[in-house]
Parts: C-alpha cells; structure tokens; sequence
C-alpha cells in the first residue's frame, strides 16, 4: 500500500506491506534508529514517538496507519544542532544509565509537559506509567523532567531567545530545586 | 512478532465499512484504536484475512449531548473520554474508570468503543458501561440497532456485536451530581485488574437515593452488583459497609476482594 506520512519534518512516500509496524518502518525503512524496540510487546514505551502531537507507542500500530499524518521522533528534537530543553535535562540530571528507555521517556516526558507545566513527583510517575527503565530506579528521571519544566517555563531560556513581550519576558522563572 | 498478512481496507463512511465486513467474510477484523488488536495479531493469536481500519471515521468521534442520555462515539479515544465536560459533569465514573486504562501512550490511541468490542473480562470500561445502563448502537448491514449492556458482554471475549456488524455510539444516561469511584486492585503500574470495583453514588437529604455498582475481571464478563444496589436505597451512608457483604456470596480470593473493594469503592464514591 502507498503511504505518504511526515517524519520529524520530512514528507516520505513509500510502499508498504500493512502489516508493517511503524517502529519497523521508521527504523529499517528511514534508518532513525534513535527510535528503539525494548519489549515488542506493547509494554515498556522504549519505541515512543508522537503522532499529531500526542505519544504512542511505534510497535503498536502499523506504518498504514500513519498515513497523511505527522510523526516526532527523538531524531526530531534538536534544533540547529541545540538539545530539545527535555534532551538537556536529562543529560545534566544524570537521567539515564544504559539509556535504552531514554528516546521513549524523553517523547513521552514531553507530551507530559504538555499538559502538565509543571508536575509534582506523582504527576511524572503517573505520567510515565507506560515507560520501563531497568537500571535507574527513576529517581533522576523525575527529576530531569521536573528540571526540564522549569527550563522551558516562559522567560527560563537564555535572554536574547526570550519573548519581547514585556508582560512575558518579565516573568522569573520560580527557583526549582 | 511479525503479524499474518492481511488485506488493510479504508472505508470512509459506516455503510461502506459495513459493506466490507459482509463482502469480506467472518475472518475479517474491524480496527479502532488497535492497542488490544495489534498485539494479538503481533502473537499471532489472531490471523484475519482482512482489517478494516475505521480510525478515519471521524463521524464516530465525540462526546454529543442528547437529552437525558450521552451519546460517546465509538472511536472517541480514552485521551478525549478523560478529558471531556460532558463526561465529567454527567458520567464521572467513566472519567475516573478511564484514567485507570492502560498509560498515556496506550490512551492516546486506544478508543471507548473499541475496549467494549473487545470485552476482555479484564478491561476496566465493562463494569462501568453494564452499571450505568450503557447502550450499544450498532451498525450492520440490516441497518441500525440498540443492544444494552446485560445483552452485550455475551462471555469471555465475546459481545453479541455479528461478525458483519461494527459498534458506532454508546448511549450512557445523564447522572448528573452522582459521586463515583473505581478502585482498581493491581500489583504493578500498567497492569490488568486483579478485581476492580467501579460505584456511583447518588446522595439525596443525607440517604442513599440509588446507587450502580460494577465489578471488572470476578467472572468471563462484567457483573452487576445487584443485591448491593437495591440493599443501599433509601439507606443512611453508614449502611455501605453491611450492603458492600452482598457483592459476592462466595469465599474465594475473588469474592473477599469484590467485597472489600465494593466497600472501598462506595464510601470514596459518597465522599466525593
């Protein structure tokens, strides 16, 4: 089947068989292999990537399916060669050990934020319920995504990428810890 | 694992999905959200010769206002069932069932109607549909027609939906001002009830004026709590924990855990 589907910015047409997964097809068929496969059984968030703006997991849906729609991957993140503020804090926080889990926490940290600026301890845990890791015990993870709200708060980026209106750009960020 | 290979079919209207399904026999399969469906077919558990993929179908996405019912399209996602007003201020419980549902991610895609189709005894959305006298609107190729709930969930992953037939909207009654809970009994994140219990309370001067109470995964399907609901009318709240005995007659692990939790369930629900 033709498909026509947008990938971290990059409009692909490409001819698949349906029962393509759309993990497969982002990694064997695209090469973005930062998106990987933990568990291949739907539970452990590992292949996390956002479709329209919202996380799924990659290994539980098929490439048919993304046709006509927009998919992130964590290959979609960096900006002129700068870390997403999520990326970053998990880098500074000590976030990961082996980092296998850390493409899927970071998509699925992100749409978390989305909704929830800026989110208690519980808030993240609840929030990553669907995201394994084996090695950290996730303490650092919270951290790093509660590190991360802080960091894009309005007026928490460097001075000269602050927004020109005043009432914004005079908000301080609020001392995190 | 690699699914079976399939045919992948588009409709774009609800007749022209039915259409297919007649056209291409009982081994096909409808996909909703797929987030129970695909790992079936990835351990190829299932082999349908064709899916039928409805997640174009915006006409069956929305909660809609109907008078003294909602109607929740079958593809509504449970991402939109958490967060509806609708379904906040008249149907409480499905909001809080719903935020128990697998994870985000899962959420995101994985749909109202599509869970009820799948009718495993453990899905958390059975019990709540068969208190609350959920409605199942179906589309087949004789035209539309209602099932309720006690009539839907024939068994152990089984409804009364014909292989030619595709859920499109579920009729839930207003209950507007009811508390509600669902206590989930589970060992670890993400995972199926053991026993779950989902209650919905209406208060009225200090007494239990009605009360609906559902319990997920004590049987193949969901089961009503009847006794437990007729034994709370026009009862001070104080009667909840003698009421909560009646949820299950039997002296299993399961049986303690219904009443226990139907315990639970029902004085959250009254607390508000």
């Amino acid at each position: 089947m033709h498909i026509s589907v947008n990938v971290d910015g990059v409009t692909y047409a490409d001819e698949v068989e349906p029962r393509l997964l759309l993990v497969h097809y982002l990694r064997e068929r695209l090469g973005k292999t930062g998106t990987v496969i933990g568990c291949d059984t739907g539970n452990c968030g590992a292949c996390t990537v956002h479709l329209d703006g919202h996380s799924v997991k990659s290994c539980q849906m098929f490439a048919v399916q993304a046709n006509g729609h927009e998919v992130t991957t964590i290959e979609g993140l960096a900006r002129d060669g700068k870390l997403h503020p999520v990326q970053e804090a998990f880098r500074s926080n000590h976030a990961l050990q082996c980092g296998f889990c850390t493409p899927g926490m970071i998509m699925q940290a992100i749409d978390l934020l989305a909704d929830e600026s800026d989110p208690d301890d519980e808030t993240v845990r609840k929030g990553l319920e669907g995201n394994l890791c084996r090695c950290t015990g996730y303490q650092n993870i919270v951290r790093a995504v509660q590190d991360a709200a802080q960091r894009m708060k309005p007026g928490a980026g460097p001075k000269i990428e602050q927004h020109s209106d005043e009432h914004v750009g005079s908000r301080q960020p609020v001392g995190g810890e | 694992m690699i699914p079976a290979e399939f045919r992948y079919l588009c409709p774009s209207t609800v007749d022209e999905a039915v259409r297919m399904l007649v056209e291409e026999g009982e081994d096909a399969k409808v996909i909703a959200g797929g987030q129970s469906l695909v790992p079936v077919l990835r351990m190829r558990l299932a082999a349908p010769t064709a899916l039928i993929d409805i997640g174009g179908l915006t006409e069956l996405t929305g909660v809609r206002d109907d008078g003294d019912s909602l109607l929740i399209g079958a593809m509504t996602t449970h991402y939109e069932v958490q967060r509806d007003h609708l379904i906040h201020d008249h149907a409480l419980l499905l909001k809080l069932v719903t935020d128990t549902v697998a994870d985000p991610q899962v959420r995101h895609r994985g749909t109202f109607g599509g869970s009820l189709c799948h009718a495993d005894p453990a899905g958390d959305l059975l019990a709540p549909a068969l208190a609350l006298d959920a409605v199942m609107i179906i589309a087949g190729p004789g035209g539309r027609r209602e099932v309720p709930a006690s009539e839907f969930f024939v068994g152990y992953f089984e409804t009364a939906l014909a292989p030619d037939e595709i859920l499109i909207d579920v009729r839930v009654p207003k209950y507007t001002g009811w508390g509600a809970h669902y206590e989930k009994l589970n060992r670890v994140a993400q995972a199926w009830s053991i026993v779950a219990v989902a209650a919905a309370v209406q208060i009225s001067g200090g007494t239990i004026a009605a009360a609906r109470v559902g319990l997920t995964n004590v049987g193949s399907g969901p089961v009503r709590a009847v006794d437990v609901e007729s034994a709370l009318v026009g009862q001070p709240v104080s009667a909840i924990s003698d009421a909560a005995l009646l949820a299950s007659s039997g002296d299993g692990y399961k049986d303690n855990l219904a009443r226990v939790l139907t315990d639970r369930a029902l004085t959250a629900a009254v607390a508000g």
